[in-house]
């Protein structure tokens, strides 16, 4: 049994500290009487009623949610594919050029993608709207995707599919009957990480989205450059709640699942 | 054999038009002249005229500009700066954090672990406004300052670089401390009590063994710190005040404010510039790594 010496206890507990205390913080002022955002005036949860009655922030939420629901689930599917490509594909001409245009989006500054992504779309003369944010979108929440999946597809044992091919499966059905189930973790955690990707994205869609289709995060973001306003931690508040209680469900989730997983495993040893 | 084929062109597609073509855009304008017209800039492309007297058309204006006047060279070297120092600062705040986590009792890694992970989750939006309040000068921090008597008038710290860089430090900390701790985590105990039970000291101990050892997870941290930050907007057009200089803003108003297509074009050209030098180290750092393990 190890225990903390104080050294890691103290840089432990400052450090945690410091991640959440800021959002503590916020979510404690939310609830705040007062329109001034740092003096404390009382409980109440006026700001929360506000917002719900906040149109353009209704709005721009049902956008987002929109845009981030088609885009994660285009973004799995094509990096999925591109996933199974880079690991399984073998040798084709241009898989380095290939390669390279999964990883450099990953890298990339969001200022440049956006600004590329927009002079596209002007350039063929597509309106900007909620399709262009979800291509933009799209576009590099697949690289995020196909990074997760292929590391799964890597550490797998490609005997499983081979046996497969060998007890008569054709090569689409080994695919849907042994590698998605395999990879189906990867390619869920894929989902929720393009799905998050795209919520907080702010830089890519305000250089693709119209007049006709703000997102949240650009409506925040106008807001806030004024300065703090106890509505928008209400939001931020209700988005870190979603946010906290889709996280810790999905690691329970996980959790159960590779207990299950283990249990099954060691029933199979012994019979 | 059509099938894969099929397979291997959708993705391909995709990316192509949507990731290099939109490069090969920008690279054209950047070339291009400003122009009073929709889009903005001249010469347009046009097939009747044919490939030569359009490239004939392209120059380098754009790039001779950006070293004449000193705006752009200030933005480049102040990024460069602030992500250099911020690079750094969170180094230090996120090695003892990394470090205490992997001699943590075995039972509480995973929480710590999703601890670490959980803030990057939220929004990054959120994080950043989430110091608007506490830096401001009636902000939290100065509140609890001037109520413990450590100062007497407020300080200034929102709208100034300190802001950007605490900014920078409390949004991109899970990046530094998740590839350090996955290197201390492999570490080998026995070697630190080794080299204390051969006569060095717990310090030298860490130095000369923990140090060298996590040094993997100290370069690819750094790396997915510093390479995004040299291009950031978010925070120093939040936090940073009006003379914090970074490329990406520089970039962002060139575009939007002074709707100067072709100059933002050429500031994103001489951006990708800088970044390719770490990007490539970068990727050979993780290669070795990856071989290593094999």
């Amino acid at each position: 049994m190890k225990r903390l010496s104080w050294f890691n206890a103290v840089s432990l507990t400052l450090g945690f500290a410091f991640l959440y205390i800021p959002m503590v913080i916020l979510v404690i002022f939310s609830f705040n009487e007062s329109k001034l955002v740092t003096v404390w005036a009382g409980f109440s949860t006026r700001w929360y009623a506000e917002l719900m009655q906040n149109e353009a922030f209704l709005n721009a939420a049902w956008v987002t949610i929109k845009v981030a629901v088609f885009s994660s689930t285009l973004a799995t599917v094509l990096g999925t594919l591109a996933a199974y490509v880079l690991v399984r594909g073998g040798r084709f001409m241009g898989r380095t050029l290939f390669s390279g245009m999964i990883y450099a989006p990953l890298v990339m500054p969001e200022v440049i993608t956006g600004l590329s992504l927009l002079l596209l779309f002007i350039g063929i003369g597509l309106d900007r709207g909620v399709l262009t944010i979800v291509l933009a979108h799209t576009t590099f929440s697949m690289c995020y995707v196909s990074v997760v999946v292929s590391s799964r597809l890597v550490s797998f044992d490609r005997s499983l599919e081979e046996a497969a091919l060998d007890l008569g499966c054709s090569a689409a059905e080994a695919f849907r009957l042994v590698t998605l189930p395999i990879i189906a973790p990867a390619v869920i955690s894929g989902w929720l990480l393009a799905f998050t990707l795209s919520l907080d994205d702010l830089v890519i869609a305000s250089f693709t989205s119209g007049p006709a289709a703000t997102t949240l995060p650009i409506k925040i973001f106008s807001a806030v450059r004024l300065g703090v306003s106890p509505e928008i931690n209400a939001l931020s508040t209700i988005m870190i709640a979603v946010v906290t209680v889709g996280v810790i469900t999905a690691s329970l989730v996980t959790k159960h699942q590779v207990a299950r997983q283990r249990r099954e495993e060691m029933e199979a040893v012994r019979s | 054999m059509m099938r894969r084929f099929f397979l291997i062109a959708i993705p391909y597609a995709w990316l192509l038009a949507l990731f290099l073509v939109p490069f090969a855009i920008v690279l054209k304008i950047s070339l291009s002249d400003y122009a009073v017209s929709i889009p903005p800039y001249v010469p347009q492309f046009d097939w009747a005229e044919g490939i030569g007297t359009f490239i004939a058309q392209l120059d380098f204006e754009n790039f001779i500009w950006l070293t004449e006047d000193d705006l752009y060279w200030k933005a480049y070297l102040s990024s460069l700066k602030i992500a250099l120092i911020s690079t750094f600062l969170t180094l230090l705040a996120g090695y003892p954090i990394a470090y205490g986590m992997a001699r943590a009792p075995d039972e509480w890694r995973p929480t710590l672990m999703m601890l670490v992970i959980l803030p990057f989750w939220t929004s990054f939006l959120i994080r950043v406004y989430a110091w608007m309040g506490i830096l401001s000068n009636e902000g939290f921090l100065n509140q609890f300052l001037l109520w413990t008597g450590v100062i007497s008038e407020p300080l200034t710290i929102l709208n100034t670089n300190s802001a950007v860089y605490i900014g920078v430090i409390y949004t991109y900390l899970p990046f530094m401390i998740l590839p350090i701790y996955s290197a201390l985590e492999r570490l080998d105990g026995s070697l630190i009590e080794a080299a204390e039970d051969l006569g060095c000291s717990r310090l030298s101990a860490f130095w000369l063994v923990t140090v060298p050892l996590s040094k993997n997870g100290i370069i690819a941290g750094s790396f997915l710190v510093f390479i995004p930050v040299l291009g950031e907007f978010v925070i120093p057009s939040l936090l940073g005040g009006s003379d914090t200089l970074m490329i990406g803003k520089v970039l962002w108003e060139e575009f939007f404010s002074n709707r100067d297509w072709p100059v933002a074009s050429a500031v994103a050209v001489v951006l990708l510039l800088l970044l390719i030098i770490p990007i490539v180290l970068f990727q050979r750092n993780q290669q070795k790594q990856q071989e290593a393990e094999q």
